[in-house]
């Protein structure tokens, strides 16, 4: 019988759970109650990578629901990818606690604002806050853009807005913020690889 | 990293220095570990402080933070003057031979060409001697006075171990045990590992300490070898990726870079950087340069980029000078500055003195923060008591705050250190009504656009044709941007040997940066990458980690730039003749029967090409060879020289104690303001140097529950003979002050740091881990970087923050 890696973990997770029940002499009498199902069997496993720091140790997230549309998918457990052949896995103290960085109490959840001289933040809609932010580039963009230079040369830069980019984010968002940085002539524009 | 975290376990010697990474890398310093049980490895640790590394170290030699380029230029001394070098391979696949123009010239320790109003050189004589063929004059004796080999060993004749221990304080008997066991791998067989990280970069010099740790390796053979190379431990996970796309100041996609003012001209422009062999029968891939680029033009303009109108190079915004981070802050103090974006950067935190960062900030009109997690950048305008002690009434500038999703949200690649790029998958929806950020930065983009297509105004013509193929365009999906940087065929790429064969149907991806043409038939966003998706799908994605030949190369496990290929300059792992140096660990070697060199790796080599056709395995230099003279690729210099952290307790440079202007690096750029914010060693007479502890990550653990539980204050390690001094006991607050702020944090009183005897003086470090701040679980504390100089080093700009100056004094 060909068994996969998830499949062997599910039998392992029930037989031992009720071999050493019994083995510790809690072995039911009439009312046999059903064995506590190991929890990871029924949960959606999803492969990652830890986004600490740049081993790349290769991760499971455990998650709560199937996936369908009304099914909220909780995240519950996070280990290391015993496949991965960097981190065949291990994490560290970091990536072990990975689990509380996704549920963290600090993660932001609402857009919010905080205008010239406030105390405090604001609820803002997405659409507000994208217009009013493409409304603030706009104007210093059409004031500020230098189109050549003291020489008459062609230089076609944007240098009174710039840009810090995350070295955390994806590949796929790098190269779309990248496209968009130039496209507007951006060039006050870095990521952490400079610190 | 030239080679990847597996191929750690097959080195016989590894060097750890200017990093720590049993502490901030555990999971890849596990390949260290199996070295050590397996091969009998040693693992060497040279630090100021006595570190998770140096504990399970077989050797520790200390050194004072900021001098490691007076131990290697030491190291480098030891293996030319003792004989202890790989003589085939500097000969064959260096620029040992390389004759250098005779206007180059060392004096007093500073280089010819100096300018020291501009605090920048005139790099004209720093070439080689150019014969008539138009290639480089060579002289195979190496007795040419002017040759690289005679000139370099001139150079570091001054690094005895002597001044080694002046500079350093670095033990003589324990500068040259670490001599002797880094000698041993100059034998064809043995091969030693660098491993370093932010210990190196952070410093006026830093970029280049690295280039002295390089010159070690390929002194000793140990470039391009399994269980060699130079591997820099990057501190992000996807560090490297971005780095690989461009997102600096000066960059586009894979290393090519922005045109500058001067360069109007489409075609000078690209054969300036389409480098032409400069020694007979050499591959000079840079040649391609112009495919790389009219590629990437294509995927981003599209039918707007055309052969009539130079792929739309105007349209990239060109250089007057480079605007990196603390360019930037300087210019926001300045006033120059109107608009800041912080997509998951935290530059409060990460960007050094915290207060001209903060009155930056102040100064701004707007700031737009993209982040998961409540960052202090985004509430530099909020009074957080003594750690964030501002008036928000007197700050004016507008804060946009946008949460976005974290790596379990969404899908998409990272590039790990080892260069793997490595897709992830989606497991769960962000929180309340957070986006991801490509549809963060498509919610802006796509409204400035539409503002632009109908109000008009500067400049619209990128921005209204910049290339925005998506399903639903106001989510990008990251296949679709994956596919775009990868590349595909606009047209049938043929063979150019063969134009009736078809390599690539029009439409269809492509399978690597060899099938990219510079007539607009292909489109790639990022040469480096292309390979990464292909007609046969997701190369990232692939999960075989089967290791056929047992040296840990797993060929089949996700996709590693460039071209699949793991170690980087593989050919260097054999001899001349394309034998390999240590059949044992082979990655490639020249098939004399199938006429294709073939192994382990992806060949980092014309495939084809013979030994006897004298190919070099370098072919990304001109010269085919690796380079120890730099000619004029360095800010301060073609040979690396010690000079001393711009806060250092030494007032003269050892090496050139008579020249003022040789003391600090002469080419790292400062700007007027901040020659007054460096500290004295009169009045701030400790070593300082800043750093990470595994239980944390940066400014992000503090909120996350677990992390601020095991590591939950802030604090910072003095060493046992300074607490004496200063009647410090363990538990105590102290102030640490620079000449820029103060941070009060608990002392940690160990044996880990010791007084070093540096130029006859002792001198004591004050270490200070980096992690605290005003937002977050942990208790609060004061940001480390309050106490960080304003000056970076030479070429990268990358900040002093691993040697300045510091005192120190209990609460």
């Amino acid at each position: 019988m060909q068994v996969t890696r998830r499949q062997f973990f599910r039998i392992c997770a029930a037989g031992v759970g009720s071999s050493s029940l019994a083995a510790l002499g809690f072995a039911p009498g009439e009312a046999l109650a059903e064995v506590r199902a190991f929890k990871l069997a029924r949960a959606a496993e999803t492969r990652n990578t830890c986004p600490y720091c740049s081993v790349g140790c290769g991760v499971l997230i455990y998650s709560l629901g199937d996936r369908s549309k009304n099914a909220h998918g909780e995240v519950m457990h996070i280990e290391g990818d015993p496949d991965h052949p960097v981190n065949r896995g291990t994490l560290c103290p970091k990536g072990a606690a990975l689990l509380d960085f996704v549920r963290s109490p600090n993660r932001l959840k609402r857009p919010e604002y905080r205008a010239p001289g406030s105390k405090a933040w604001q609820p803002i809609s997405w659409d507000e806050a994208f217009t009013r932010i493409a409304r603030l580039m706009k104007e210093d963009r059409d004031k500020n853009f230098i189109a050549k230079n003291d020489k008459g040369e062609t230089v076609n830069r944007w240098i009174s807005t710039g840009m810090l980019a995350a070295s955390a984010s994806s590949n796929e968002t790098g190269y779309l913020t990248q496209k968009i940085a130039r496209s507007l002539g951006m060039l006050a524009f870095d990521n952490q690889a400079r610190v | 990293m030239t080679n990847h975290w597996v191929d750690i376990k097959n080195t016989d010697l590894v060097l750890i220095m200017g990093g720590n990474a049993a502490e901030a890398h555990p999971c890849g310093f596990k390949w260290v570990t199996e070295a050590k049980a397996h091969r009998k490895a040693k693992l060497i640790v040279v630090d100021p402080r006595f570190t998770r590394s140096a504990a399970v170290s077989d050797y520790y030699a200390p050194i004072r933070a900021g001098t490691d380029i007076a131990f290697l230029g030491g190291v480098i001394n030891y293996l030319l003057s003792h004989d202890r070098i790989h003589h085939e391979y500097v000969k064959n696949y260096t620029d040992f031979s390389f004759l250098v123009k005779d206007e180059f010239a060392f004096e007093n320790g500073i280089y010819s060409g100096y300018n020291p109003e501009a605090r920048k050189y005139d790099k004209s004589s720093w070439g080689y001697q150019i014969g008539p063929d138009g290639y480089v004059v060579t002289d195979p004796s190496l007795e040419n006075p002017r040759c690289v080999y005679q000139l370099m060993k001139a150079h570091y004749a001054r690094y005895t171990p002597d001044m080694v221990f002046t500079i350093c304080g670095t033990p003589k008997e324990a500068f040259l045990k670490v001599c002797e066991m880094i000698a041993t791998t100059a034998a064809p067989d043995k091969t030693m590992t660098v491993m370093y990280a932010l210990g190196w970069t952070q410093h006026s010099q830093g970029s280049q300490i690295i280039r002295t740790g390089a010159m070690v390796q390929l002194l000793l053979g140990n470039i391009g070898a399994a269980g060699g190379g130079m591997n820099a431990l990057r501190g992000h996970s996807n560090i490297q990726g971005l780095t690989d796309l461009g997102l600096l100041s000066n960059l586009l996609p894979g290393y090519m870079t922005l045109p500058g003012d001067a360069e109007q001209d489409y075609k000078a422009y690209i054969d300036k950087r389409a480098f032409k062999p400069l020694r007979p029968g050499q591959l000079s891939y840079w040649s391609n340069y112009g495919k790389f680029f009219v590629s990437t033009m294509k995927a981003w303009y599209g039918d707007s980029a055309s052969a009539g109108n130079n792929w739309c190079y105007d349209w990239l915004p060109k250089l007057d000078k480079g605007y990196d981070i603390l360019q930037v802050f300087e210019n926001m103090n300045q006033g120059k500055m109107n608009g800041y974006i912080c997509q998951g950067f935290n530059p409060l935190a990460s960007a050094p003195c915290k207060i001209k960062v903060s009155t930056g900030l102040s100064k701004l009109k707007y700031l737009v923060i993209i982040d998961p997690l409540a960052t202090e950048t985004s509430e530099f305008w909020q009074n957080h008591g003594e750690y964030n002690d501002v008036d928000p009434a007197k700050i004016q500038t507008e804060v946009f705050r946008l949460p976005s999703t974290c790596f379990a949200e969404e899908d998409g690649s990272l590039v790990n250190s080892g260069r793997w790029l490595q897709w992830h998958w989606k497991a769960a929806e962000p929180p309340g009504d957070a986006k991801g950020d490509q549809e963060i930065m498509a919610g802006i983009f796509l409204r400035l656009k539409a503002m632009y297509k109908k109000d008009g105004g500067a400049f619209p013509e990128p921005i209204l044709n910049l290339t925005w193929k998506h399903r639903q365009p106001d989510a990008p999906s990251p296949e679709e941007l994956a596919r775009e940087f990868s590349g595909k065929a606009l047209k049938d790429v043929t063979d150019p040997k063969d134009p009736t064969r078809v390599l690539v149907k029009a439409g269809e991806q492509l399978n690597g940066f060899a099938e990219l043409r510079d007539d607009g038939s292909t489109i790639c966003g990022c040469w480096l990458f292309s390979g990464a998706w292909t007609e046969k799908g997701n190369m990232m994605a692939r999960r075989d980690n089967s290791d056929p030949f047992g040296i840990g190369q797993t060929l089949n496990w996700a996709f590693s730039w460039p071209a699949n290929r793991r170690v980087l300059y593989n050919r260097a792992s054999c001899d001349p003749n394309g034998k390999p140096y240590d059949p044992a660990r082979k990655l490639i070697a020249w098939d004399a029967a199938s006429g294709k060199w073939s192994g382990s790796d992806i060949p980092d080599f014309k495939a084809d090409s013979p030994p006897e056709d004298g190919m070099s395995p370098f072919i990304m230099n001109p010269e085919g060879v690796a380079r120890f003279f730099a000619v004029d690729k360095m800010a301060e210099g073609p040979f690396p020289e010690h000079y001393e952290p711009f806060e250092s307790p030494l007032a003269t440079n050892p090496l050139h104690p008579a020249n003022a202007a040789a003391r600090a690096n002469p080419a790292a750029r400062v700007f007027k303001e901040d020659w007054s914010t460096f500290g004295k060693p009169d009045k701030f007479p400790y070593v300082c140097t800043t750093y990470r502890l595994t239980e944390h990550f940066h400014f992000w653990t503090k909120h996350v529950r677990l992390n601020a539980i095991v590591q939950p204050e802030q604090f910072v390690e003095i060493d046992e003979e300074l607490a004496q001094q200063k009647g410090i006991k363990a538990g105590d607050h102290v102030r640490v002050k620079s000449n820029r702020g103060f941070i009060v944090a608990v002392a940690v009183v160990t044996k880990r740091l010791r007084a070093l005897e540096i130029a006859g003086k002792k001198v004591h470090t004050v270490g200070v881990p980096i992690h605290w701040g005003f937002l977050g679980l942990a208790r609060n504390g004061y940001i480390t970087n309050t106490l960080t100089p304003f000056v970076g080093d030479g070429n990268t700009q990358t900040p002093e923050f691993k040697s300045f100056l510091v005192d120190l004094e209990k609460v």
